[in-house]
């Protein structure tokens, strides 16, 4: 395991990038927990994975990426899109299957995107983007441009054969795609332990001669500051990195499980309320910007609410959204 | 002047060489294809024309080769890869099915999914189960594909130029049996448009349905009947998917009578399907049950006696076509 060295000066996030960081961070859990009403009130087609607890890996990953970078996500996305600056009404609307969501409510949760954005979306395949990625890398370099993708998954992707297939041929060609496993601790309900041989993911890193970093999903900045460099790295010609982000999913694996009768059974109370209590990046964040005369409990409050504002905005939008036409079925099969 | 004769093998490298002369946001990958020139030669040339940023060869990672064509493509390039076997496909149908064939539907139609999957198919050489199937119909299943397969070096090039330029995903399959076999092809530019089928042979009493390697050999049988009277028209659809039901379904209208011949094995088959679209849009015109040629639903042997068994030959094409005359 190679911790990440921090190199730059933490401050070089101004006060305003650090509040905009917190304000995305609060937005995400209050979409996703408003999510979660919906779907107990039976709203939601289908399901959708929330991030909660896993806010700051999505906010200071998505703050060190360039306007036209890449971002390959994966089925637990919203956080990912919300904290990129997707629309949350758009996303809203497509997580309820209305004809204003991004996929015209024909994609829902695991199917987001936003393409103006370089947003490539979410993906309903455990590890399906790890490969997409490496061939947009591939095509960035291509055209010689000073982009870069940055893609996310998850400890349990990590144990596809396709991150072994991407991330060998990525370092091999050396392409600007920097590979972040949000290791939330749990795939589905199997815990790291009975996942992963090594539960050190970042240390596969080795065998394909890349940087492999491993990093705390509860700190904000210091996933910023270890995807700013990996970024960097790639954008030099350097090739990808590794940058696993130790974090811990709160919630259970998706909304549905979480209201099956025993669908927790698989990890013990204690360990989610402590993460809850102690380990909670947002309460964490807010302490850090009180510590440094950014924040105050007012102030706080005040971008709490403007969230929980904006929230109810893209539920009116999106409950005022038409459902999508029958004949949209036949759309964007074929070019 | 007698027309060019050049193998289907070296039209499928001149189709890509054209293709990738004329548009530079295309590229070449796949295993093995560029310093050799692939298992089967048909990359030939490439690397010495276009240089190894633009014709590379791969690790043996199936799921890698199509995902990063995907990736290419989404950021706007125009990617022509090669799985070197059908057989090997079922290694990536994730990237295949699940993720290239949907890219544009989960992303409200926006970006071009421009992949080229060339793949050789099908048997006829010796090498066994998991070096002979042929599995068009699992690919002509899903949609967001076209699915083209070529049975003569003319169709090779022209068809190949088209799916080059669709923007859609093609997987693009070329029977493995054919690649040394020679035929017309011009040396200047031209396509073959998707979803149109070929009258490979005008013919007025049956209606025969055939694509892929066993096109030649239905060729041969239609010679044998001609030689008894029996004068059978042949069709090979060319592009399964979009499939040109209109111009079988024409000509089963003047045949009334139809056998479909495939070499892949006969449950499932894509001829189940060319079966029931005839039957569905020209049943009154039908004078006998419609037969399916292909193979029996066995694994292919590598021993030459067994695998000439398995593998349809125009012996049976002639049984199938006297069974409803």
């Amino acid at each position: 395991m190679t911790n990440y060295e921090r190199k730059g000066n933490r401050m070089e996030l101004t006060k305003d990038t650090l509040l905009d960081m917190y304000r995305r961070m609060v937005r995400i859990r209050i979409f996703e927990e408003g999510l979660m009403k919906f779907d107990e009130q039976g709203l939601i087609p289908g399901t959708g994975h929330v991030s909660i607890g896993e806010e700051a890996v999505a906010v200071g990953a998505t703050t060190a990426m360039g306007n036209k970078d890449y971002l390959v996500s994966t089925h637990r996305g919203h956080g990912h899109l919300l904290a990129r600056g997707a629309k949350m009404p758009i996303i809203l609307a497509e997580v309820l299957g209305k004809a204003t969501g991004c996929t015209g409510g024909k994609g829902g949760s695991m199917h987001l995107s936003d393409f103006d954005r370089y947003i490539l979306g979410t993906n309903g395949i455990v590890g399906g983007g790890i490969n997409i990625a490496g061939g947009i890398g591939l095509a960035l370099q291509m055209q010689k441009t000073d982009q870069a993708c940055l893609c996310f998954f998850g400890d349990g992707a990590s144990n596809r054969g396709v991150f072994h297939e991407a991330l060998n041929l990525a370092s091999l060609w050396k392409v600007p795609t920097v590979y972040l496993c949000c290791n939330n601790q749990y795939a589905m309900t199997l815990p790291l332990c009975k996942n992963c041989a090594n539960q050190d993911i970042s240390a596969r890193a080795v065998a394909y001669d890349i940087p492999g970093y491993q990093v705390d999903g509860t700190d904000v900045i210091a996933v910023y500051e270890a995807v700013a460099a990996a970024l960097q790295r790639a954008r030099e010609g350097k090739g990808p990195s590794l940058v696993e982000v130790i974090s811990y999913r709160l919630r259970g694996h998706s909304m549905r499980m979480d209201r099956m009768p025993g669908g927790s059974s698989y990890r013990p109370e204690r360990e989610i309320e402590e993460w809850e209590e102690s380990k909670n990046p947002i309460k964490i964040f807010q302490q850090k910007l009180k510590e440094l005369g950014y924040m105050t409990d007012e102030s706080a409050t005040k971008i709490l609410s403007e969230c929980q504002k904006e929230f109810r905005e893209a539920v009116e939008f999106a409950q005022n959204s038409p459902e999508p036409k029958p004949e949209s079925i036949y759309e964007w099969i074929y070019a | 002047m007698a027309e060019r004769q050049i193998a289907f093998r070296e039209a499928i490298a001149e189709a890509i060489k054209e293709e990738m002369t004329r548009d530079e946001k295309t590229f070449a990958m796949g295993e093995d294809m560029a310093v050799i020139g692939g298992a089967f030669g048909a990359t030939k040339g490439l690397l010495e024309e276009f240089g190894e940023e633009r014709v590379m060869d791969t690790p043996i990672s199936e799921t890698a080769i199509v995902g990063f064509a995907l990736g290419a493509a989404i950021a706007g390039m125009r990617p022509i890869v090669e799985i070197m076997r059908c057989d090997w496909m079922t290694i990536c149908m994730d990237e295949i099915v699940n993720q290239t064939a949907k890219m544009r539907y989960f992303t409200g139609g926006r970006p071009q999914i421009a992949v080229v999957i060339r793949t050789a198919t099908e048997g006829g050489i010796g090498l066994g189960a998991q070096h002979s199937q042929s599995f068009e119909a699992w690919f002509t299943h899903v949609p967001g594909l076209k699915v083209v397969m070529p049975s003569t070096p003319y169709d090779a090039k022209g068809l190949l130029k088209a799916a080059i330029r669709d923007h859609n995903p093609v997987i693009f399959m070329e029977p493995q049996i054919l690649y040394g076999a020679s035929g017309p092809v011009p040396a200047e530019d031209y396509v073959v448009p998707l979803g149109k089928a070929d009258v490979k042979r005008e013919g007025k009493d049956i209606t025969i349905v055939a694509w892929g390697g066993i096109t030649p050999r239905v060729m041969n049988a239609a010679q044998t009947l001609a030689d008894e009277g029996i004068d059978a028209e042949v069709i090979d659809p060319r592009t399964l998917r979009p499939l040109d039901i209109e111009t079988i379904v024409a000509s089963v209208k003047k045949t009334s009578k139809a056998v479909i011949a495939h070499e892949a094995n006969k449950t499932s088959g894509f001829g189940a399907e060319v079966a029931a679209q005839i039957q569905e849009l020209a049943f009154d015109y039908l004078d006998a049950p419609i037969q399916r040629v292909g193979a029996p639903d066995v694994l292919v042997p590598i021993n030459r006696n067994l695998e000439r068994i398995v593998l349809p030959g125009p012996e049976r094409v002639i049984e199938a076509v006297k069974a409803i005359l």
